[in-house]
């Protein structure tokens, strides 16, 4: 297998291979979503980097050995094998590979995001386990590669550590992709649901953003503008426009990103237009359409107003109660049995 | 139960406004306040009766009562609820339900209820269809009915065929089987009403539970038919504004014209003008018989009447045929446009079950509905403006006998005083004796005249009496939108924001302007295009102006008034039963109207309005 997946040629069933947040951008790009573009660093990369590791040392054997009780222990195997994944020779095929691609898909040297793809089943189990890093206007290759790097070593964090040997799940599977994509400077960004968070009503989508990056939503950092809109008839049932103090932007040199305040006109003003929370609706119900299911998005507006999709993953708190739902009312022998409901002093 | 110890006057506590106690008094006994009404909870009904009373138009009151409750309590027998008890006190009407709450005699009415009311649903077309007729044949009754007119001496034909009953017994016949015939109109009117509604708010509330965040909108524009009567009005005068482009006489037709010079100036112009004016007779008949009211009051006069609401409307359409904008509806797309709205909601249901209820009741609401729409173009337009030009008619009379001074004079008098006073007619014409009327009516005209306008400027307490802790009578809530809810909106009016109100949100979009403020059908013309109109109840007769009003507000009045049907068919905003927006919002103030949220806000109330309340 290559060191190196394009988005355009995986999805969800590469998950294995890919993690769960290559596979899911990968299927959008497949169905014509607009998603930035970017490559996996697949779990074969990781194998041959820890390969070579274990070549000299061994690494999973000490994990598997691990009391997950004895947090001094771990503490200290956590700082001995993340040193070795941030500071060992990598395999110079990989680092080739990895080069090979960052100069295809930043030719005029735009920054990338990275982001950890974890190949378990349940990306919650990931977060949980302390696997989500995300790095994000990664300025060249050898930055990328060291974020990369870094991704990898949260394998060996102690609480990554620790839940696994907790929950018995063997070394020999424990590997990671990394998601690697160019960076949106985007005008306004956030998270979409394609049905309500609070009733679970899949006849509406909730539209969060701020200005600035999508990071200042996702970590709570500023209050979003919020919006309800009629799933299908895009009607804009609510609009809470919050007062959003402040904005990430890329740091003006050596890479990340800053928090800036903003100008008063612009604390309050809305993040989005009209057109832009219905052209946001239309992807949300594609995305939707193509899965199945209601689903948790995060997107980003680029500075032209454009829509790209970041990320897209099942909506999963509302999906287990509709599991246990029963119908809002069954069907009658005649239609007009249902009357007494309302005539009959029957509640339905 | 209600811990806020909150409730509404008693209507004990309610005085008669001093100087108007003869003109209280003159109201039938049994439509005054009782020792017991302390107990009951009432309600103003603003919806339907926004000013005050002439004692004349308080016949729609009772005409309207006796049939809702008939049809309610004895013939389809609706197991929860009975009929609508109504009350007047200065001149404005309250009601109250009259639940059913004993289960036993619920049960014992829901078994009749589903004999009787269930067999309606069975045979809902044909019924409908037998209807239609009813009602068509019961206006040419009312159009055939003669002008009431006493001559010198009776015609020869009189004695030449024999008739042997005399032009002052025609008179009263003719005024008793007019009263009849409006009596009549209202029980067909709720033959099918509260059924209708009953089987469009069942989809309503499985809606609501299956999307629980649905706007009410989107579930009226999945019911909604797309050829209701109520549309064919407006439809006519832009039928008209394109004839007069087509045949080159639009030029006629300017926004500060006189009507008849250019009804005169068309006939003189030749043939194209000629062939326009017989165009107008036939969207006249029977098109322009509807009022520019709800046709509760005998000022809501028809456009046939007066022709200034439809010609008012003619230069904006003309401007826009000519600029070549398309102001047709669009039937086609608005048909498919509901049928994907039906089939995509369909689609988020869960289960096969769901799916096949659904199916079930968007079936229905579709069966009863163009009941719900369309009775109103015969009832409460048609009808009700043939009745009251009747009575004019009776008022020009007895104008003419020097009873009074005016033809409107006669709707000061209730409908048994008319009666009298046309006996009086009756016997002076018989002896040859002048009548007493004239030396009775002038004065009481005057004083009741009085009493209209000392309570015209009243502040009308929304609800009576005791709260209670649910409403659950299908009919106060299917008709007049009450609900706990709102009512605990009532109480609490003055502790939030006391520039914001809430109403139903009936049509979706966010606008700033200029409020409108219209008391009453006579300050129309008031309206500058982009002017919010801000009234007590809006009517579907009005949707002329929407061409120029940029969004409404209404005090009263659901999601499926006919005014919030006519704005969403517009794209404009509007918040419907907001309670009291047309007593806070001052003519000329600056407000924002969010028809998706269902808030109306003053931004900023006019110059002279604050310098009052700042001294």
């Amino acid at each position: 297998m290559e060191a190196v997946a394009w988005f355009k040629d995986v999805g969800i069933a590469d998950r294995p291979t890919v993690g769960g947040k290559g596979g899911s951008l990968g299927e959008l790009t497949q169905a014509g979503i607009d998603v930035p573009a970017g490559f996996v660093v697949t779990v074969a990369a990781f194998e041959q980097f820890l390969e070579k590791l274990e070549a000299r040392e061994p690494i999973r054997p000490l994990v598997e050995a691990l009391d997950p009780q004895d947090i001094g222990a771990a503490t200290k195997l956590s700082e001995q094998l993340r040193a070795r994944v941030m500071g060992d020779e990598m395999p110079e095929q990989v680092k080739d590979a990895l080069k090979a691609a960052h100069a295809q898909l930043c030719k005029d040297g735009q920054p990338v995001a990275v982001r950890s793809s974890a190949t378990t089943e349940d990306a919650d189990d990931a977060s949980f386990a302390g696997l989500q890093d995300t790095f994000l206007w990664v300025l060249d290759a050898e930055d990328m590669i060291a974020r990369t790097r870094e991704c990898w070593s949260s394998l060996y964090s102690v609480e990554s550590m620790t839940y696994r040997r907790k929950q018995g799940i063997p070394e020999d599977g424990v590997a990671m992709a990394v998601v690697v994509q160019r960076m949106v400077n985007s005008r306004s960004a956030g998270v979409m649901f394609t049905r309500s968070p609070t009733t679970g009503d899949k006849s509406v989508i909730t539209i969060e953003g701020a200005w600035g990056l999508g990071s200042s939503v996702v970590s709570g950092e500023v209050t979003p503008d919020k919006w309800v809109l009629g799933k299908i008839t895009g009607e804009i049932s609510q609009r809470d426009i919050s007062d959003k103090h402040a904005r990430q932007v890329p740091a003006p040199e050596g890479g990340g990103i800053v928090e800036v305040e903003n100008e008063s006109d612009m604390r309050t003003a809305p993040c989005l237009t009209d057109d832009e929370l219905l052209a946001l609706r239309e992807v949300g119900r594609r995305i939707e359409r193509h899965y199945g299911k209601p689903q948790d998005i995060e997107w980003a507006l680029d500075q032209d107003g454009k829509v790209l999709l970041l990320q897209s993953r099942p909506e999963t708190v509302w999906a287990v109660k509709d599991a246990e739902s029963t119908p809002v009312k069954k069907p009658e022998g005649k239609a007009y049995n249902h009357v007494m409901a309302i005539f009959g002093g029957k509640k339905p | 139960m209600s811990e806020t110890a909150k409730s509404f006057p008693r209507p004990s506590s309610l005085k008669v406004t001093p100087g108007t106690e003869a003109a209280q008094a003159a109201y039938p006994y049994y439509c005054q306040f009782q020792p017991g009404d302390d107990d009951r909870f009432w309600f103003y009904n603003s919806m339907h009766f926004p000013e005050p009373m002439h004692h004349f138009d308080m016949i729609t009151a009772e005409a309207a009562y006796c049939a809702l409750g008939a049809f309610n309590t004895r013939v389809h027998v609706l197991p929860t609820t009975k009929g609508i008890d109504h009350r007047i006190i200065n001149g404005r009407v309250f009601i109250g339900g009259v639940p059913v709450t004993d289960p036993e005699e619920v049960q014992a009415r829901a078994e009749e209820f589903q004999k009787r009311g269930f067999y309606y649903y069975e045979n809902w077309e044909d019924l409908y269809a037998q209807w239609k007729d009813k009602m068509k044949a019961l206006i040419a009754e009312a159009q055939a009915m003669p002008k009431p007119h006493l001559p010198d001496l009776e015609p020869m034909e009189t004695t030449h065929t024999g008739k042997g009953i005399a032009a002052n017994q025609e008179l009263i016949d003719t005024y008793r089987r007019q009263l009849n015939g409006y009596y009549t109109m209202w029980h067909h009117h709720f033959e099918f009403l509260l059924l209708g509604y009953g089987a469009y708010m069942t989809f309503f509330d499985f809606c609501k539970t299956a999307f629980p965040e649905i706007s009410d909108q989107a579930i009226s524009r999945m019911v909604a038919g797309m050829e209701a009567e109520i549309f064919k009005p407006d439809e006519e005068v832009k039928r008209l504004a394109r004839r007069a482009v087509e045949l080159g006489v639009d030029q006629h037709f300017t926004p500060d014209m006189d009507i008849d010079t250019v009804l005169a100036d068309l006939d003189k112009v030749g043939r194209d003008g000629k062939e326009w004016l017989a165009e107008l007779e036939t969207s006249r008949n029977p098109w322009f018989n509807v009022n520019v009211g709800d046709g509760f009051y005998h000022y809501h006069r028809s456009w046939n009447d007066d022709l200034s609401m439809p010609f008012a409307a003619l230069p904006g359409y003309i401007e826009k045929i000519k600029a070549g904008t398309n102001i047709e509806r669009p039937m086609d797309q608005l048909i498919k446009e509901r049928d994907e709205l039906v089939r995509d909601y369909r689609e988020l249901l869960d289960t096969e079950e769901d799916k096949a209820t659904y199916d079930q009741l968007i079936e229905l609401a579709h069966r009863v509905f163009p009941y719900v729409e369309g009775h109103k173009f015969y009832c409460e337009h048609w009808y009700t403006n043939l009745f009251f030009n009747k009575i004019r008619e009776f008022g020009a009379l007895l104008v003419e006998h020097d009873f009074f001074e005016k033809e409107e004079d006669v709707f000061h008098l209730t409908h048994y005083e008319l009666e009298s006073a046309i006996i009086d007619l009756m016997l002076s014409w018989s002896s040859g004796s002048p009548p007493i009327g004239p030396s009775r009516w002038p004065a009481i005209v005057a004083e009741r005249q009085k009493a209209i306008d000392a309570w015209a400027g009243e502040t009308v307490p929304p609800a009576l009496g005791e709260v209670p802790d649910v409403i659950d009578d299908p009919a106060i809530v299917m008709l007049w939108g009450i609900t706990r809810d709102n009512l605990d909106m009532w109480l609490s009016d003055g502790e939030s924001d006391p520039n914001e109100m809430r109403g139903f949100a009936a049509c979706n979009g966010v606008v700033e302007g200029i409020a409108r403020v219209i008391k009453s059908v006579k300050e129309i013309d008031k309206i500058q295009q982009g002017d919010i109109l801000v009234c007590q109840v809006t009517n579907p007769t009005w949707s002329p102006l929407f061409q120029k009003i940029s969004a409404a507000v209404s005090d009263i009045g659901g999601s499926m008034s006919h005014m919030a049907i006519v704005a969403r068919e517009y794209g404009l905003p509007a918040v419907v039963g907001t309670g009291n927006a047309s007593q806070k919002i001052k003519d000329g103030a600056r407000i924002r109207v969010d028809g998706g949220k269902g808030t109306v806000t003053i931004l900023e109330q006019p110059a002279e309005a604050r310098e009052l309340e700042d001294a």
